[in-house]
């Protein structure tokens, strides 16, 4: 019928539109981060990042701390490593830092870590913990790509080591002449970066931020990999075993419709 | 059988003091419905699926959820962390709550293929469009709930809309806020809202649209009155009829399981719908001081919300743009009266109307699609185009519908 295909390119097309809708804000291009929640050893070793280096400003107060034991931490190693501001392992990550000092320190209260991943994304996490530089500018002494002015110190500069900016001059749309980053260059190598007749080393860096984005990805959702395993079971079920049985049950009582 | 008599004898007592044979005989059992429905008869049912779903994770939600600015958040995470299975139970509500405008959206596209909204049927349409209005609301008021950034920004922008009605705006804004921004008092009414007073009109009004349908019976994709044929002497039925139960029964079943592949492949694997069901800003806590850069509405609003950004203001008000965003609401309700084609069903009706109702639906999507971008002036430009046609398919619907060639309709439908 002629109807039909008009009503089959309307629905498609309802269908379609939305997809387009992926809103391009613009600002820096972010670097892919392959997000893996399934690589335990990888979420220990960021849990014990966040540990080292976060949670000392940043809480994470939806999560508890004997909830690492999902990402196979025990209770006693919990204890022994990471119980800075709190007393049980069933406490919630809270931070000791006053947050009125807080903002007085940094200029913004740190934010809560529970969901960052969620409401950042884990592409933007892996270039904002890869993107700082030096900026005599700023009163920590570090600009961030991704995060203009941002009141957070480079904490990860042992690490990383320096990197400066490379500026470039562009003209923009009223034709005036505007300092525009071209690229990021490490200067001064960290422990976990190098540096050889100019060119840099960064693979152990970004691993040990992989590792912190992974974690931090777990974090805003812990029970992620039950949600997705538990989602096959369902499909399993309604699509193989009940969608073919409720099929013929339909088919059979409306034979006798004609 | 002494069990079956038993069980017969029992409800031979329940009828004799309460109909509950007859109700359910007039409401689905032995109700007459025609026998050549389609696709798009299965979205009735399933919208009655989601608002038990919402019903019930509702009520679970709100044994754990705590409607307090300070602690409502993390109550969020909480249930979706410590509560056994909270994680399961929020996302079938905040899937639930999408799934519902896609299925009513498709089941209101249905009346506008069939002309399901024309008489006999004025009264089941409207109750019709005053759930979705109900609907609205619920959504409205629910989003504020997880008190993240787009709840409280969405709920500051929505209820400021209201502010811009002439003289009375400003007290009407406090009034439905409860103070001069959205507050903890604010959270705590619409908490009052959502659960209880929306609720209950939602199903009230759902009562209404069935029992109205069951009164007047079904419409079909062929527009043919099946009540107006005469009845089978074997069967006792109008010619075209079946029996709802079991055919519409099973028939509906098989809609729900397809349904409930298609809802859980989204709980269980996207449950953020890409950004659009729980938006990447709403895991920022609300912050009364930090106005994120674009506050774009959950995108079942978006249509809306695009006509209202798309109306120039008139002397410095909002007010025209809002204005035109209710009428693009209750336009609905008008069709029946709109509507001057003497054939129900788009399979009997002239191009003119199909070409109006693909306008319709690509205006529709095209401003959905806008308004959850922030705008620029090629896209306003485009969200005036578009709003125009909008209206246009409502507001000379009289004189299209009149025109227009239509075909014979057949005393039988086609199956």
């Amino acid at each position: 019928m002629k109807f039909k295909s008009i009503s089959k390119k309307i629905l498609a097309l309802a269908c379609v539109v939305p997809m387009f809708a992926m809103a391009n804000e613009g600002g820096p291009t972010l670097d892919k981060f392959d997000v893996n929640t399934h690589d335990l050893e990888s979420l220990q070793r960021g849990a014990q990042t966040f540990a080292n280096y976060c949670l000392s400003c940043h809480s994470a107060q939806a999560m508890r701390f004997n909830g690492l034991a999902d990402i196979g931490i025990p209770d006693q190693q919990v204890k022994d490593n990471m119980l800075f501001a709190a007393d049980k392992v069933t406490d919630p990550m809270k931070v000791a830092l006053n947050p009125k000092e807080a903002k007085g320190f940094f200029g913004a209260t740190p934010p809560d870590l529970s969901v960052i991943a969620r409401a950042r994304g884990a592409d933007w996490l892996y270039t904002y913990l890869r993107s700082f530089y030096r900026d005599p500018s700023r009163p920590t002494g570090w600009n961030n790509v991704v995060f203009d002015k941002v009141g957070m110190p480079h904490v990860l500069w042992e690490l990383q080591g320096e990197q400066h900016a490379v500026f470039k001059t562009e003209k923009n749309a009223e034709g005036q002449s505007v300092q525009v980053l071209e690229k990021l260059e490490l200067v001064k190598a960290g422990t976990l970066t190098s540096l050889s007749g100019g060119k840099a080393n960064t693979a152990d860096y970004d691993q040990k931020v992989g590792d912190l984005v992974n974690f931090l990805v777990w974090m805003g959702e812990p029970h992620q990999n039950l949600r997705e395993q538990l989602g096959y079971a369902v499909l399993l079920f309604l699509g193989i075993l009940l969608l073919p049985f409720v099929y013929l049950l339909k088919r059979d009582y409306w034979k006798e419709i004609h | 059988m002494s069990n079956n008599s038993k069980a017969d004898q029992l409800l031979g007592w329940v009828n004799a003091r309460f109909p509950l044979t007859k109700m359910w005989e007039e409401q689905w059992g032995k109700y007459a419905a025609p026998k050549n429905f389609n696709f798009w008869y299965y979205f009735g049912s399933l919208a009655a699926l989601v608002l038990v779903i919402q019903i019930v994770t509702g009520i679970f939600l709100t044994m754990n959820y705590k409607p307090d600015a300070q602690t409502a958040f993390y109550a969020v995470e909480y249930i979706m962390r410590d509560v056994p299975g909270g994680w399961l139970i929020r996302y079938m509500h905040s899937t639930g709550a999408s799934m519902f405008f896609v299925v009513v959206y498709l089941h209101m596209f249905r009346g506008l293929l069939y002309g399901s909204y024309k008489a006999p049927r004025e009264l089941i349409w409207i109750f019709g469009v005053m759930i979705f209005l109900a609907l609205m609301g619920e959504a409205f008021m629910g989003y504020l709930l997880p008190w993240g950034q787009m709840s409280f920004w969405g709920a500051q922008v929505i209820v400021n809309l209201f502010g811009s009605v002439p003289f009375i705006g400003p007290d009407l804004a406090v009034w439905i806020r409860g103070d001069y921004v959205v507050s903890d008092v604010t959270l705590n009414r619409f908490f009052a809202l959502h659960v209880i007073a929306l609720p209950l009109v939602l199903i009230g009004l759902v009562a209404a649209h069935l029992m109205a349908l069951h009164e007047v019976g079904s419409n079909n994709p062929d527009g043919v009155e099946v009540k107006k044929q005469p009845k089978d002497p074997k069967t006792g039925l109008y010619l075209d009829a079946i029996y709802s139960h079991p055919y519409y029964t099973i028939k509906d079943i098989y809609g729900v399981v397809v349904f409930l592949i298609v809802f859980s492949a989204i709980l269980f694997f996207f449950p953020t719908g890409g950004g659009y069901f729980l938006e990447d800003n709403n895991f920022f806590p609300a912050d009364p001081l930090k106005t994120p850069p674009h506050i774009a509405p959950v995108w079942y609003f978006t249509p809306f919300y695009a006509i209202l950004r798309a109306i120039p203001p008139l002397f410095g008000s909002q007010f025209p743009g809002v204005a035109l965003m209710g009428l693009a609401v209750i336009s609905f309700a008008l069709l029946p009266w709109l509507d001057r084609s003497p054939v129900k069903s788009i399979r009997y009706r002239g191009n003119i109307y199909k070409i109006a109702l693909a306008l319709f639906v690509v205006a529709f999507c095209g401003l959905g699609y806008l308004g959850v971008l922030p705008s620029t002036p090629s896209r306003t430009v485009l969200a005036r185009i578009y709003s125009v046609i909008y209206f246009a398919f409502f507001y000379l619907m009289p004189f299209y519908t009149k025109i227009d060639k239509v075909k014979p309709v057949p005393s039988r439908v086609t199956m």
